[in-house]
């Protein structure tokens, strides 16, 4: 079954299938990267568009290593050197990056719903690399092969998202994907980081961590995102650390063998302590690693089935 | 000017409580006489069979755009698209540039209606200086020149002295004042409904609570002194069982829905049309039906298009910097046939009296009825045409309506203002 | 587009003794087995591999290193219309480097599965030789690719389809020519 649809916008319209299908392509995509010549010519003469609206190095240099591993021609335009700053809007962007014919563009940018604007007017695929506090696909996708490689599946697990749920795109993809392939996710925040009706996602929400990490296989931290803190969400830091914070003493809630995942960058002292993160239980570089895989494999799923979806 | 016979249509005059098989002539520009069989020689014979006579439609809550961005509207375009909508007479919001909040604006506004408009226009003057909410409006000089209401628009007057002030000086010139009910802070950045929706699509919401402190407020203001309180664009259900609440006390409240508030929900948002943002947002189902309820139950007095003409460029953009509002005169009709008397929420003479003789009463206007001798103002509609929205085919000069493609079944098919038929253009005969 | 079977051209114990055979000649023509490896084209060609070098094992009384190689992403027909394959894993758990490769497939066709192997064989290493052993070669080539070993030749038109079928992935060993129906 190949993934039949042009844009990868979020993981909420995705099935089951097209998941697992994913999933499965980054594992045959993971084997290139451990070999000398770390390049196979799957995407050769294929051109792929880092349109990056915020700053990221984490997902843009991701992706720019999925491209070339895939042996696609790929280039960065960030916000500073676009005529985004001259006032140009998303759409006119969009028009002169399709006029150069692009293969795939990749956009990350501040306001939900970006990329489906794109998407609608571009011939290209579209992939959603982060809009606003909506969706990040391919963290969930690579967070997944991650906690499917080193818990051997994902139906049954139980697992927390701990941290600023209302703004996070991670926590939404994750959720979305994770309750597809039938974990139980729970999430946990100070209330005034839990956004409205979030329970008909089929999480459930605690607002005291010991309760969250209580017998969990696999946490999840977010990240606070200091640059956008209102202070009306916490009083501070310190007290946000007291109540939220990760540290190796609370862990013991969870299970022996449970896993630690962040999106990075890590905010050392605020959402997770340092012993935490350096720990064995942490799998935050494999996620890196895992990142360029699972990319590789969605750059290659979207190259194949797009004619007919355009034609179509 | 000519005569007019319009014959052998269904006349619905709620104003007067009639509904009946009846012809209406029509003479120097004012209802001659509404009676059986009519005949007169010298009048242009208008053949309404199967039809539905209606006054004409009112609007009380439109944004005509001029003066200032006359880009997106003007007050000849709009009132093209008011005639073409059904509307007879449009209330036009103070919100350009510069705002109407002094007589010299409001004597401009009357004056382009004048040479250019086809359509009634009745200006609402500013409440506050500037639309500022800091100092009243010269609202006595304005009621003077012309205007049938006071408003701030979409600036609620956060203060709530303010407000008491604007209610209890308003009321000595028997003008209603209309508030845009929300609390700016509580809604903060929100652009769409608060709710499972905006959880789900990762946009800032604006919750129900926003618009309800406000109603809330102001209607404890009215039990404080004599005043004419007017909700607009009422959206959520705890406003409609505020307003239910006052009503029931005995207050002068008076309210009005828009046609996509009793029609979409918030689910639309998951588009990203940017035609589906509006303020007040589309909200929930669960408001959706609280509010037909409150049609249906005569708690919602008036329908108003709330029409506000964006420029295509300024909506093609990311959800949350596309400006709020949608274009409704040539919508409106349509959407309360089909919506509320096809699916049988309430009697085309209830509709009717939404649209007719309960604005007239709420900016008392001498309108909104067909009693012989008052202004020959009528709509005449079809409850069974079926009618498929086209933005491209829109007399306003703006496109943004998230109802475009749709088929709904009813439709205004002629306009008459003051005994001249104005829609369509080349006169049926 | 429906097919029949026209003629079954191979069945287990044929199949098995044409292992057997080919199995001899790799290591005749190798003077032996020294840094010998086998690596099997997916799918159908991972099988055969697993058995033929099960079988110099048996005759050489030594172990031989054997790898799978999935050659979808060094496809030259990604881009065509129609959706895109499986990509699978490859395995190849050694250095290929000065070895001498045994390459197997099942059916030599057009060659450029083939092709697709060689690129995918010499990104991973600079190995001494390739060899390439397939079970039927059955003509129509579109690229100068021969194979070294070869079960069976058999001729064939463009219409026909050669099926072959191995007990670990179809239940059974057998080789049939198909026709359209």
């Amino acid at each position: 079954m190949p993934l039949k649809r042009k844009d990868l916008l979020g993981i909420e319209p995705l099935s089951v299938e097209e998941i697992n299908l994913i999933l499965d392509t980054a594992k045959a995509f993971k084997e290139v990267s451990t070999r000398d010549i770390k390049k196979v010519p799957t995407l050769r003469g294929k051109t792929l568009i880092n349109l990056f609206f915020e700053p990221s190095t984490r997902t843009r240099t991701s992706f720019e290593i999925a491209g070339k591993r895939l042996s696609a021609d790929i280039l960065n335009i960030s916000a500073s050197t676009s005529s985004v700053v001259k006032g140009e809007t998303l759409i006119d962007t969009a028009r002169n990056l399709e006029a150069m014919y692009p293969d795939i563009i990749i956009i990350r940018h501040s306001r939900a719903g970006a990329p489906h604007l794109l998407a609608n007017i571009c011939r290209a695929s579209v992939i959603n690399a982060g809009d606003g506090a909506h969706e990040h696909p391919t963290q969930a996708l690579l967070d997944a092969f991650t906690i499917k490689e080193n818990k051997g599946q994902i139906k049954g697990l139980k697992v927390a998202i701990i941290g600023d749920i209302l703004h996070s795109r991670v926590a939404r993809s994750n959720i979305h994907l994770l309750t597809k392939l039938g974990a139980e996710v729970s999430i946990a925040g100070p209330a005034t980081y839990i956004p409205v009706e979030i329970e008909k996602l089929g999480v459930k929400v605690y607002h005291h961590i010991d309760a969250a990490l209580e017998g969990r296989d696999v946490v999840m931290i977010l990240r606070i995102q200091r640059e956008r803190q209102d202070k009306s969400y916490f009083p501070s830091l310190r007290e946000y650390f007291n109540l939220f914070g990760l540290t190796l003493e609370r862990l013991k809630r969870a299970k022996k063998d449970v896993i630690i995942m962040h999106p990075g960058p890590l905010n050392r002292g605020v959402e997770i302590s340092s012993e935490v993160a350096d720990s064995p239980y942490s799998v935050i570089l494999e996620q890196v690693t895992n990142g360029v895989a699972v990319r590789m494999a969605v750059l290659y799923l979207l190259m194949g089935g797009k004619y007919e979806e355009v034609v179509s | 000017m000519k005569k007019l016979l319009v014959k052998g249509g269904r006349v619905i005059d709620p104003a007067n409580n009639l509904d009946e098989h009846l012809d209406l002539l029509i003479a120097g520009g004012k209802i001659a006489q509404v009676g059986k069989q009519l005949e007169d020689k010298e009048a242009q014979i208008i053949d309404v069979q199967r039809l539905i006579v209606a006054p004409g439609f009112i609007d009380m809550h439109c944004h005509l755009r001029e003066p200032g961005r006359e880009d997106e509207e003007t007050i000849e375009s709009g009132c093209r698209a008011a005639a073409a909508g059904g509307f007879t007479s449009v209330a036009c919001m103070p919100n350009t540039d510069p705002p109407n909040d002094s007589q010299s604006v409001t004597e401009f506004i009357l004056k382009q209606a004048a040479e250019k408009g086809i359509v009634n226009v009745f200006p609402i003057g500013a409440a506050t200086k500037g639309l500022l909410g800091e100092e009243l409006a010269e609202i006595g000089e304005l009621k003077e020149t012309g205007i049938v209401a006071v408003s701030d628009d979409g600036h609620p007057i956060y203060n709530s002295n303010l407000m008491r002030k604007a209610l209890e000086y308003a009321g000595m010139f028997d003008l209603p004042v209309i508030d845009h009910c929300e609390d700016k802070e509580l809604s903060a950045h929100g652009v769409m409904n608060e709710g499972y929706y905006s959880t789900l699509l990762g946009l800032p919401g604006i919750p129900a609570a926003a618009e309800e402190i406000m109603v809330a407020r102001n209607i404890i203001l009215t039990a404080l002194i004599k005043g004419h309180l007017h909700i607009a664009h009422l959206s959520t259900k705890g406003s409609v069982e505020l307003l239910r609440w006052a009503k029931a006390q005995g207050l002068r409240v008076t309210a009005e829905v828009t046609p996509h508030h009793f029609t979409l929900t918030d689910k639309e948002v998951c588009s990203y049309d940017t035609n589906t943002k509006m303020n007040p947002p589309l909200r929930s189902a669960e408001d959706v039906k609280a509010i037909l309820q409150g049609i249906k139950d005569g708690t919602i007095d008036a329908i108003a298009t709330d029409h506000a003409p964006h420029r295509k460029d300024e909506k093609d953009v990311e959800y949350a910097d596309a400006p709020f509002g949608i274009v409704g005169l040539e919508t409106a009709v349509p959407l309360a046939l089909d919506r509320l008397v096809n699916k049988r929420v309430i009697s085309p003479s209830r509709m009717i009296a939404m649209f007719t003789v309960n604005p007239a009463t709420i900016l008392k206007l001498e309108r909104g009825t067909l009693s012989p001798g008052a202004a020959a103002d009528v709509t005449i509609l079809n409850l069974s045409e079926v009618v498929k929205i086209d933005v491209t085919s829109f007399q306003s000069k703006s496109r943004n309506s998230p109802f475009h493609g749709w088929e709904l079944i009813g439709r205004a098919v002629l306009t008459i203002v003051g005994g001249k038929v104005v829609w369509p253009a080349k006169s049926l005969t | 587009m429906p097919f029949r079977e026209k003629v079954q051209l191979m069945d287990a114990v044929t199949m098995d003794r044409t292992l057997i055979r080919i199995a001899h000649e790799i290591i005749e023509r190798n003077k032996g087995v020294q840094d010998l490896v086998i690596i099997g084209i997916r799918t159908r060609g991972v099988p055969l591999a697993r058995r033929i070098a099960k079988k110099i094992e048996e005759i050489e009384k030594v172990s031989i290193p054997m790898g799978i190689l999935d050659i979808t992403m060094y496809r030259d027909d990604l881009t065509a219309v129609g959706p895109q394959p499986i990509v699978r894993q490859t395995n190849i758990p050694f250095r290929i480097t000065d070895k001498k490769v045994i390459l197997i497939d099942d059916v030599l066709f057009t060659g450029r599965t083939i092709r697709s192997a060689l690129d995918s064989i010499i990104d991973l290493g600079r190995p001494k030789f390739i060899q390439l052993a397939v079970l039927i070669d059955r003509g129509h080539r579109e690229l100068p690719i021969r194979a070294d070993y070869v079960g069976k030749n058999v001729p064939t038109s463009l219409e026909e389809v050669v099926e072959v079928n191995v007990v670990e992935e179809d239940g059974k060993d057998s080789v049939i020519l198909m026709e359209e129906d």
